[in-house]
Parts: structure tokens; sequence; C-alpha cells
């Protein structure tokens, strides 16, 4: 019974997020697709493209920041200690990696900064 | 039984109090499905709160072919420890309140009615509505009654107005709270928090609302317009030492005063003066904001049955006389009790039903096949005790006093942390809520 188990990982999510969790995840899958698709398409990474993209990603993991203060009504002010800085590090990292995937593919697809 | 014990396990409990939320993909608890147990065993489930829910959930997944009862009259099911957030502002009461049915699981049976008596050698319960339901196990988890009517001149109607306040009493009653505390912390004055001498759930909620009601006053830039009182029940601010501790910090740093061994005995609304039972008589106390909470017994149906403790600390409130470690019933082997109405040591919260659930479900299972479990519940019990909007204090506990971190060297227990209320905010929910599905 003790070891880890994604079912309830997963079970807590859904109870979360609702179908949302099925579309952010259905989306996110599909961005992965298309950044598969476009690097293979290309062959291999435009770098014009790649820095454009961080570019966005940049913003992208401001936002997931801001939103996770928005949404858990608190701001900079309640850090309290170095785990809290981990998770708001984490919380940039995964938005600004989910933005760059998805920022990518969409130029990709557009075959925008080629 | 092959079950491993389950309390103290430090990975699964992190199911529960992460939450799923915002860290690694830590999670554990419900256990791999295995074969299920075949019976024709009669389980009558009394009250379908969070833990007779959970019961019923994992109970209906371990047996096959039981038959088993879910038996309680109150539709709308409760997500209890969401009311903080209601009495903060910060949710609308529709955020705690959802449906019984839509958590049932497949194969239970919710019988509409609230269990009047129990006769636990014919083994009987019979409903208010005179059905009989006649039993081979039964488990209580009625939860506990908020006893008003013991604090004189106390009148729920009137929570919200008149700076009269309880964070305990519903989720209306919450929003009002919230209503009469944000125009206090408007104004200014003496606001005072307390809690009743008896057990209660959440012990950790009065100051939390202490807590809630400074930052309220200090956002608006008014604190130094009121004065805050916390009339503590005993000579200590918590039942865990270490904690207290903590919490008399925070207090002196807040500026929140400290009165012991004072407990609410009556109330006047209308002139806004409660009146305390002192080590040196009755004292009383103008206000212009309160936050009453009452004091908490079991529920008549177990009160008043063979089923309480008979004798000591538990016995005049008629708290379920259970073996702290199995919650099965000292008297009467086929008889456990979940939740709120246990008569154990601390417990009597949404974390601890997690932790007591699969212990009480392992054992039950286990006399049904004929063998021995040796699940174990160490009487886990965690509160995220808020200390400001964003920030809170991750406390996990057990009958012994032992601080027990799910996170240790991670998340320390008793510093006020950002995660700590992220967990409350946004994890303990959905956590909540597939703990009563039994899936987590
Ligand atoms: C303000 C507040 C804040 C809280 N904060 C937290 C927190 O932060 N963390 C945490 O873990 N816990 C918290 N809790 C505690 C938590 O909500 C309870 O411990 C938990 O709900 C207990 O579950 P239970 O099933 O024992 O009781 P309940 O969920 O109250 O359910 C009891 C059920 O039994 C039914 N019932 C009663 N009598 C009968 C009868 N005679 N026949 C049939 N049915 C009956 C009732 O209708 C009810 O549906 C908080 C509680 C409150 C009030």
């Amino acid at each position: 019974m003790k070891e880890l188990d994604v079912s309830v990982f997963l079970a807590v999510f859904e109870e979360m997020l609702g179908n949302w969790l099925w579309i952010g995840l259905g989306a996110a899958a599909l961005a992965l697709v298309a950044l598969v698709y476009v690097l293979f398409r290309d062959g291999g990474l435009r770098p014009r493209r790649l820095v454009w993209s961080e570019v966005v990603a940049l913003a992208g993991g401001v936002a997931a920041v801001l939103v996770m203060q928005q949404v858990t009504h608190s701001g900079f002010r309640d850090i309290g200690g170095p785990i809290d800085w981990v998770l708001g590090i984490a919380i940039f990292a995964a938005g600004a990696a989910v933005t760059l995937v998805a920022a990518y593919a969409v130029l990709g697809l557009a075959r925008r900064l080629a | 039984m092959t079950t491993s014990r389950i309390a103290g396990a430090p990975f699964a409990r992190r199911a529960f109090m992460l939450g799923g939320a915002a860290l690694a993909g830590l999670a554990a608890g419900g256990g791999r499905p295995r074969a299920a147990v075949a019976t024709r065993a009669r389980i009558v489930i009394l009250g379908a709160g969070a833990a007779g829910l959970a019961m019923a959930s994992r109970l209906a997944a371990r047996l096959d072919g039981a038959e088993i009862t879910l038996l309680d009259r109150r539709r709308e099911h409760l997500y209890q420890p969401g009311f903080t957030l209601v009495a903060a502002g910060l949710r609308t009461p529709d955020y705690v309140i959802s449906t019984t049915a839509e958590y049932v699981a497949r194969g239970v049976t919710l019988v509409e009615e609230r269990g009047a008596e129990i006769d636990p050698v014919a083994k009987v319960v019979t409903t208010d509505a005179g059905r009989r339901l006649p039993y081979d196990f039964l488990v209580l988890a009625t939860g506990l009654t908020l006893d008003y009517a013991a604090i004189e001149g106390m009148d729920v109607a009137r929570i919200g107005q008149d700076g009269l306040g309880s964070v305990y009493a519903g989720p209306a009653q919450a929003e009002a709270t919230w209503r009469a505390m944000s125009a206090f912390a408007d104004r200014g004055g003496t606001a005072i928090f307390g809690r009743p001498e008896t057990e209660m759930k959440c012990a950790g909620a009065p100051l939390k609302y202490a807590f809630l009601t400074d930052d309220t006053l200090r956002r608006r830039g008014n604190r130094t317009r009121a004065e805050l009182i916390y009339n503590a029940q005993t000579t200590s601010l918590f039942s865990v030492p270490i904690v207290a501790e903590k919490v008399r910090m925070l207090f002196g740093e807040r500026g929140i005063k400290v009165n012991h061994s004072h407990v609410l005995k009556a109330i006047d609304p209308a002139r806004r003066i409660a009146t305390f039972e002192t080590a040196q008589g009755r004292k009383e106390f103008g206000y212009d904001f309160i936050n009453v909470i009452p004091p908490m017994r079991a529920p008549e149906v177990v009160r008043n049955s063979p089923l309480r403790w008979q004798s000591g600390p538990w016995a005049g409130d008629g708290w379920a006389e259970v073996e702290r470690h199995t919650l099965r019933h000292v008297r009467f082997p086929e008889v456990f009790a979940v939740g709120d109405i246990a008569g154990v040591p601390k417990g009597k919260t949404a974390a601890s039903v997690k932790w007591q659930v699969p212990v009480a479900a392992d054992h039950l299972v286990a006399t049904i096949e004929g063998k021995q479990s040796d699940s174990r519940y160490d009487g886990y019990t965690s509160c995220p005790l808020i200390t400001r909007v964003g920030r809170a204090m991750l406390v996990e506990f057990d009958y012994e006093n032992n601080l027990t971190p799910s996170f240790p060297g991670v998340i320390a227990p008793l510093e006020e942390l950002w995660i700590s209320w992220i967990m409350k905010e946004v994890g303990l929910k959905p956590t909540y809520l597939a703990m009563l599905r039994g899936r987590a």
C-alpha cells in the first residue's frame, strides 16, 4: 500500500481540474506532436525560431507564477522559506517549458522565423 | 493480512497533504487493486460525511456481494475545511456545498434517513422513519454535534449581525461571519476568539481565524485600531506542546493577547458581551467582533447508546469507545468508529479520516475473511495552520504529540510557508473529494 501510485495523483488532479485536466493534457500532447513534426520536417532546430520561442517562454514562465498567485490569493511577500523559492522556480520552469514547446511548434507550423 | 502498516507511512501521507498540487509526483495510498473478498455481510454505515463516504467507497472496492447501507438524512455534502476560506472572504459558500449522492460508490445503498437508535446486542439500527436495519458490521461515522444551546444567550440566527461570528455553524454562517469580520476590520475595536473545552474538530481552526482577522486588519491599515484577544480554554494554546509554543510566539509577534483557562459560557448578542468562566469566576468581555465556537459532543444516537465511553474523559460527551489503533469498539467487536465520532485522542480532522478509514476497513475485511490485520492508526492528524492569507504552517502530529512531517527536511512544520498555504487552498479539496470516492 505504500508504493507510489500514479492513480492517486491522477485522481486528485481530476478532482481539481475536472475536464480541464484532459483538455490540458490533450493540448500539451498536441503541442508535443507538432513540435516533433516540425523538427523532423525541418531536419533540426532553427536557431532564430528557438531564440524567439525562448523569449515567449520567459513570458510564459512569468505568467505561470502570476496565475498561481492569483488563484491562491498570494504574492511574492508570502515566500517564507527556501522551499517556497523552489516552488516558485518550479512553477516558472514548468510554465516556460510548456510555452517553449507550444511557441516553437506554432511558429514552425506557420513557417515563421525559419 | 498482507497490508502493511498504514499510519506512519510518510509517502502515502503525502498524497493527502500535498493534495497533488504543485510538487513532484509523489503520491500513494490508494493501494493496488486486489481480489475482492466475496461475502454476504450486511454492513451499516451511520453517517455519510467525510468518514462514512470514504468508508463506503473503500469497503465497496474490497468486498464483493456485501450489502452496504449508508444512512444519512442530510442530502448536501459539506466540505468543512473550506469553511475557513469562506469565512476569510476567499470563497463563496458554493465552494463547500455539493451533494452526498454524487460520492456514493456503486453497490452501496444510500438511505436518506437518520439513525435514531442502535441496539448493539441485537445488532440492529432503527431509523427515524422506523426502518429496522439489522447488521453484521456497524460503522459509526456520525461526526459530531455543535452544542450552541450550551452557550446561554447564543442565537445562531443572529450570526453575521452585531459582530457575532461563528465559522463552524455552516456555509451560510461562515459567509455571514466574513461579513461581520470584514466590517470589524474596517472599524477596529475589540475582537474575541477562543475554543470550547470539549473535544473539537480541527482544533487549529480557532487559531487560524484569529490570525486571519489580524491579517485582514493589517491589510486595511487598521491593526492599531483593534485589540485582539484569544481566550484559551486551558493553560495551553494547542494540545501539541511544540506547536503551542510556536503559536504563542506568533501571537506575541502579531500582538494577539492571550488569556488562559477562559471558557465561553454566555453571550448577549444585543449588548455585545461575552461571559467566560475563569479560575477567578465569571468574567465579562465587551466585544465588537467574536468568533463563537460551541462545545462539541457525540450525536445523541451514539451518546445515548451502549457504544459510548462508560467512564473517563470521553464518557460525558458520549464519544464511541474504540481501541485507538484499530478503531474497533472495545466491547462490540463488529462495531467500528471513524472520523469525529471516534473517542480517541486528537484526530477529528479530515486528514485523520484519510488515515483511519483504511485501517478500520482493513480490520473489518480481515474479520470477514477470518484473518487478522496488523494495520495500525497512530493518531495522525494534520491541520494546515493558516497564519495569514498566503501563508500557513503544515502541522502534522500523532497520538504521542510527535511531529510527523510528511516532507521532513523539505517543508518545515513550524515555518510559515507559501507552499503550505497552497496545499490548503488548492490541494486539500481535490484530495478530500478523491478520498470520498476511495481514490486517495
Ligand atoms: C471550520 C472547520 C474547519 C476545518 N478545517 C479542517 C482542515 O483544515 N483540515 C482537516 O483535515 N479537517 C478540517 N476540519 C474537520 C473535518 O471537516 C472533519 O473532521 C470531518 O468532516 C469529519 O468527518 P466525519 O465524517 O466524521 O463528520 P462529517 O463530515 O461532519 O459527517 C457526519 C455525517 O453524519 C451524519 N449524521 C449525524 N448524525 C446522524 C445520524 N443519527 N444518522 C445518520 N447520519 C447522521 C451527518 O448528517 C453528516 O453528514 C474542519 C472542520 C470545520 C468545521
